[in-house]
């Protein structure tokens, strides 16, 4: 389903991501686990044609993100780490806009809206705006949009960061829902380990930008002789704090709340 | 077309639903009216001008309409971080209808704002001497709304955060305000400031408005309307070309 071979990104002089390769398959859930700056979101970015690469080969479901960008957009679903939700439009609004712009057909529009949002329990809430949302309704209502037009692969950038474990267990069990009823492919990216242990079939370990191990949790644990992914996780990519830059993002995020109307 | 469609509706209806966003930002041209056009007024008459109010109100219309649309193009920076813009990104769709889909938006959010301030105006006492000729007056007002918005979106495409934001305002859009002839006359003014004016598209749509609202237009109101089309499509074409290369 996805297929990356000899992956690089470089800014400048920076390698971000160097020379990686791997392939998920058809109906799995494959985690991207790394510390800060390791290459995740750079990863994520190039799969979803956000970003070019500087070099190497990637098929999702069968499209180069480079000679068919709008194939492969249609292929997958996506929810960013941070919130892409409009706070000024209400929920059904934020999936109505979704609908028109993956050209889901008039007659179906409404109907798989209610449904989804049903799925995640929003339904009450569609007419409501998305700023008097909770965190964990957010989440849901960004996975909700992300399904509905019946992606073949989602991608989830940390999705249960700042969520409760009571909403994080309820996401992971819809998304194992769809993923076992649809054979949908998930490929996600998190800093909890023992969410990577419970829920990811394969899980693949980045750091500075290399693929340094990748197999199932319990071959990750043997190959490291370790007990948990944590362990496992640490053994591999060692204790050391990773220093990241402050971006023109991680600025704007201090600003967030002040600036909102 | 849908998507250019959609993303127009998103700014209207944000628009209508942020009521305290309108009115704080009619209390500017507000001022402008009221200390300017009865505080110079006076003199104005006295000097052989005429009405001040007459001349001022279809300056401030165009104020309204500069920063509301300037602004609305910049909020590109923020939507593109953490809103829905970015969702749009990596929809199948093209670049160039988002961005002209937003920048449709944002102009007719503009327009919609110096609608009310020409309404504000109507009320301090402003006359337009021919209402068959406000239909083109609504062009003038449009067609500004689209330069600058477009303005707005190629300025935000370069910028990765907000910081470059006052700077924008005090060095870029009051300029443009301020050395308009929005307030005074350009007839007489020392020469480098009679080019400058020259050079500020906000010149033309203030003096194309003023032809069809006062009937008093230096330039005419045919190369008003060229001026400000040609400047408008290429900041069209320089906007979707920096939008193009912006990378989330």
């Amino acid at each position: 389903m996805i297929n990356v071979v000899n992956l690089v990104k470089k800014f400048q002089d920076f390698v971000a991501v160097d020379n990686i390769s791997f392939d998920v398959k058809k109906g799995e859930i494959f985690a991207f686990l790394g510390p800060n700056g390791a290459g995740k979101s750079t990863t994520i970015k190039m799969l979803t044609t956000l970003l070019k690469p500087t070099s190497g080969e990637i098929t999702l479901n069968g499209n180069n993100p480079l000679k068919n960008k709008n194939g492969v957009r249609k292929s997958f679903g996506i929810v960013f780490q941070d919130p892409s939700l409009d706070d000024d439009l209400t929920a059904w609004e934020n999936m109505y806009f979704h609908a028109v712009l993956y050209k889901i057909p008039k007659d179906i529009r409404n109907s798989r809206i209610r449904e989804l949002l049903e799925f995640v329990e929003l339904l009450d809430r569609k007419d409501d705006l998305v700023k008097t949302f909770s965190g964990g309704m957010k989440r849901r209502l960004e996975i909700a949009r992300g399904l509905l037009h019946h992606p073949t692969i989602l991608f989830l950038d940390e999705p249960t960061l700042g969520l409760d474990p009571q909403t994080r267990n309820h996401m992971w069990s819809y998304l194992q829902n769809v993923n076992k009823k649809e054979q949908m492919t998930i490929f996600f990216t998190t800093h909890y380990m023992e969410e990577a242990e419970r829920i990811a079939q394969r899980i693949a370990i980045i750091d500075r930008g290399k693929i340094i191990a990748i197999g199932s949790s319990e071959e990750l644990k043997k190959q490291t002789k370790t007990n948990s992914l944590e362990e496992a996780f640490l053994s591999l990519t060692g204790k050391q704090i990773r220093e990241e830059e402050a971006t023109g993002i991680d600025r704007l995020r201090i600003h967030r709340k002040m600036f909102r109307r | 077309m849908n998507t250019i469609y959609i993303l127009w509706l998103r700014q209207v209806k944000k628009y209508f639903r942020s009521r305290s966003r309108i009115v704080g930002s009619l209390g500017q041209p507000i001022l402008f009216l009221v200390a300017f056009g009865f505080g110079f007024g006076s003199i104005y008459q006295k000097a052989g001008g005429g009405s001040y109010i007459q001349f001022l109100a279809p300056g401030v219309i165009l104020m309204g309409v500069l920063f509301t649309a300037v602004f609305s193009g910049i909020e590109l920076i923020w939507d593109r971080q953490f809103g829905f813009l970015k969702e749009t990104m990596v929809a199948p769709v093209t670049r160039f209808e988002i961005m002209l889909g937003r920048t449709v938006g944002g102009a007719t959010v503009a327009t919609l704002q110096g609608l009310i301030v020409f309404v504000l105006t109507l009320i301090i006492g402003f006359r337009p001497h021919n209402l068959l000729l406000l239909p083109l007056a609504f062009v003038f007002v449009f067609l500004s709304a689209l330069l600058f918005t477009s303005l707005g979106t190629a300025i935000a495409s370069l910028l990765e955060d907000m910081q470059g934001f006052q700077l924008i305002m005090n060095f870029l859009v009051m300029p443009i305000f301020f050395l308009s002839g929005a307030l005074f006359p350009l007839k007489g003014v020392p020469q480098v400031m009679e080019i400058i004016a020259r050079a500020d598209p906000l010149t033309y749509g203030i003096d194309g408005l003023r032809g069809a609202l006062i009937s008093t237009s230096s330039f005419g109101m045919i190369n008003d309307f060229l001026v400000l089309a040609v400047v408008t499509i290429s900041l069209l074409a320089i906007g979707s070309y920096l939008f193009e290369k912006i990378q989330v």
